[in-house]
């Protein structure tokens, strides 16, 4: 077994195999009910719930849902974006040059607050240094902090300052990457950029690649720096995404029944695969077995020390009971495989697709 | 001597409040859409939805008076998608926007539906203003919708155009009746299907006496398919020149124009509000790149519909649109 020191720094002390499937989420986790009804007062005016108590409700929540990883068994944990109410606005309200203009259609009675760029985005406070140091005290794993990718961050919103998203995206990567020198200076050493507008526009893929090397320009090499991207058709994106500076590429697959994997599978998949085992658009729990089975897909594209195995998304719109099991079995399984690769019983051909997969 | 008329190709953004009462009272989830047959509740928030949107565009001032399209859960798709003949299924992306919409699946016969009509019969008793239609252009809702039923692309095609020719034959007395054909720019079709569309975009055309303006958008035509639609019975095209300037020139200057002409200077996909004197200029600017050619009416809208906006940058725009017209009357005169 070789060894991949940058994934080997997460690795537990006390972890019981030889093989070692770095498991960890995406981010979002379902907020607790209770959550809800405290924003609900805190932003009712004529409620006495202040903002001190709305801020204790948050961090009793983080604390909640980043203990509630660790009994699941996940070896990297997150705070569930417990602070965080939509990936592109919470960022959007600390990032000086956007405004808020008001909801916009997605699909039906589905709306965002998709924000305008109106002046040069500039870097303010910070947006993550505190949740991170939070998260970091209420646990004693390594912790993960999704960052929402610059290309995502102009994208979705109405550029009107830039001479186009491109270059409104390569002037966030510049502050993206700012918070990441902060955040790597209060100890965290696993950053995930989550871009899924590449998804919705593939052709784009070079922006992307040119704002994460503004984005990576001077971090440390030690410092783990994920992809995260969902929904989409990867064979407009590969293997060119690989050209990018990440360590890992963690990609949703289960929902589509890993139909899309053989894109993968040639050229080689030369950085870390964190690979989507359990479905978020599937509100039941899949079993262990059929969690085994999705991470044995993983090892079709990648030796096991390059595998880690994460949901394919964010879980937030699952009950968050269903959340729960979800983590849970998909660590059950990531352990069952590991121990079963010591002991040699999994012999899985790497590489080239194979014409026929039954 | 040219007429500058203001207008909006439709589909407004429910005003805010419209949007909470609306999703509380039909849901988030793909099957709680517009069906057609909603009940009193659900048609109460539209009815006055509808009033406010008319309030807006009269208070702009705008020269003519849509019904704002407020229904349109499915956008363009909506006729397709409220039809007793159609089954809707997944949600799918609505052209390259983080927009989507149910897949219509079309299954029988595309008897009359009388959907819009109703639509335009409430918004003509809200109304003194001059009255526009707004539909998808014959091509561009076959291209949203699969057909299930007919079976051949030109034979579907045909019935979408029955379809329309149908729905806009019961239409109430309008002015001006607006095609929208994003799908003639955005998935252009190949030979003899250019020929086709632009005899469904005829035969629509010539079941009414009024206006009609038939607006491809999300950049300029192929030069083929200008040519084709050129040859419709139609009154004009209209240019995204927020999305395409030079190939829209273009298209006039190499295969010349209809006798009236809309131009989509505003961006209905961006926040930043035009100033109206910029609008003016640009539409001297088109006027003055064509030379001897003199538009009867000249249509100043935005170049898509503006349900992409907030609703408070989507009122700014409709005023935007109207002072441009006024100047641009004032500086012609």
């Amino acid at each position: 077994m070789s060894a991949n020191e940058n994934k080997d720094q997460f690795r537990p002390e006390n972890h019981a195999n030889d093989n070692f499937l770095l498991t960890t989420v995406v981010g979002s986790y379902p907020k607790p009910k209770w959550l809800n009804r405290a924003k609900e007062l805190y932003q009712d005016e004529n409620h006495g719930f202040d903002e001190d108590d709305y801020q204790e409700a948050k961090d009793d929540a983080a604390r909640l849902i980043t203990n509630e990883h660790e009994r699941a068994g996940l070896d990297v944990v997150v705070d569930g974006e417990m602070r965080r109410n939509e990936m592109v606005e919470f960022f959007a309200h600390r990032i000086e040059g956007y405004e808020f203009n008001g909801p916009v259609k997605v699909w039906g009675h589905n709306y965002f607050d998709k924000p305008s760029v109106v002046s040069e985005v500039e870097y303010d406070e910070s947006w993550l240094v505190d949740e991170y140091k939070f998260t970091a005290s209420a646990t004693d794993r390594p912790v993960k902090v999704p960052i929402t990718g610059p290309y995502t961050l102009a994208s979705w919103a109405f550029n009107e300052a830039y001479e186009d998203d491109a270059e409104l995206a390569y002037a966030l990567a510049d502050l993206v990457n700012e918070e990441i020198e902060k955040l790597v200076d209060a100890g965290a050493r696993y950053i995930q950029i989550d871009e899924p507008a590449l998804a919705t526009t593939p052709d784009d893929h070079a922006i992307v690649g040119e704002a994460l090397e503004h984005i990576v320009a001077d971090i440390d090499d030690d410092v783990r720096i994920g992809l995260h991207v969902c929904y989409g058709d990867y064979s407009r994106i590969y293997p060119e995404i690989l050209e990018f500076p990440v360590d890992e590429f963690d990609l949703e697959l289960a929902n589509g029944d890993y139909e899309q994997l053989d894109v993968f599978k040639d050229p080689e998949f030369t950085a870390d695969l964190a690979l989507g085992v359990t479905d978020v658009h599937v509100a039941e729990v899949e079993s262990v077995e059929q969690i085994e089975e999705n991470i044995k897909k993983g090892l079709e594209v990648v030796p096991p020390e390059q595998l880690v195995v994460s949901p394919d998304c964010g879980v937030k719109l699952l009950p968050r009971e269903v959340a729960y099991g979800k983590m849970e079995n998909m660590v059950k399984a990531a352990r069952n495989v590991e121990a079963d690769l010591d002991e040699g019983n999994i012999d899985i051909e790497r590489g080239a697709p194979t014409p026929a997969d039954d | 001597m040219t007429e500058y008329v203001s207008t909006t190709p439709g589909l407004y953004p429910l005003p805010d409040w419209a949007k909470d009462d609306l999703s509380d009272l039909k849901g988030h989830q793909k099957h709680d859409l517009i069906s057609g047959d909603e009940g009193e509740e659900i048609t109460a928030a539209y009815d006055e939805a509808r009033e406010e949107v008319i309030g807006v565009q009269e208070e702009a001032g705008l020269d003519r008076i849509v019904e704002g399209q407020l229904r349109w859960d499915d956008m363009l798709a909506h006729p397709l998608a409220v039809h007793d003949a159609v089954e809707t299924r997944g949600i799918v992306r609505y052209y390259d926007n983080n927009n989507f919409y149910r897949e219509p699946v079309v299954q029988d016969d595309l008897g009359f539906s009388g959907d819009v009509a109703n639509e335009l019969e409430a918004t003509a008793e809200l109304t003194d203003g001059d009255l526009q239609a707004v539909l998808p252009g014959p091509y561009s809702l076959s291209d949203l919708a699969t057909d299930e039923y007919h079976g051949d692309e030109a034979e579907f095609l045909g019935a979408i155009a029955d379809f329309l020719e149908g729905e806009v034959d019961a239409f109430p007395e309008i002015e001006t009746l607006f095609l929208l054909e994003p799908s003639l720019v955005e998935s252009a079709p190949e030979d003899g299907q250019d020929e086709r569309a632009s005899e469904a975009i005829d035969q629509v055309a010539s079941a009414t006496d009024a206006d009609v303006v038939v607006q491809p958008y999300w950049g300029a035509l192929e030069e083929k398919v200008y040519a084709h639609l050129l040859d419709a019975d139609i009154d004009a095209v209209g240019f995204d020149f927020v999305a395409n300037q030079d190939d829209n020139l273009y298209n006039i200057q190499e295969y010349g124009a209809t006798d009236d002409v809309a131009l989509g200077l505003a961006d209905g996909q961006n926040t930043l509000v035009e100033d109206p004197e910029a609008i003016r200029d640009r539409t001297e600017w088109v006027e003055g790149q064509l030379g001897v050619t003199e538009f009867e009416t000249v249509y100043l809208t935005t170049n898509t519909e503006t349900f992409y906006l907030p609703y408070s940058k989507y009122q700014e725009k409709l005023a935007v649109l109207a002072e441009a017209a006024d100047l641009a009357e004032v500086t012609a005169a």
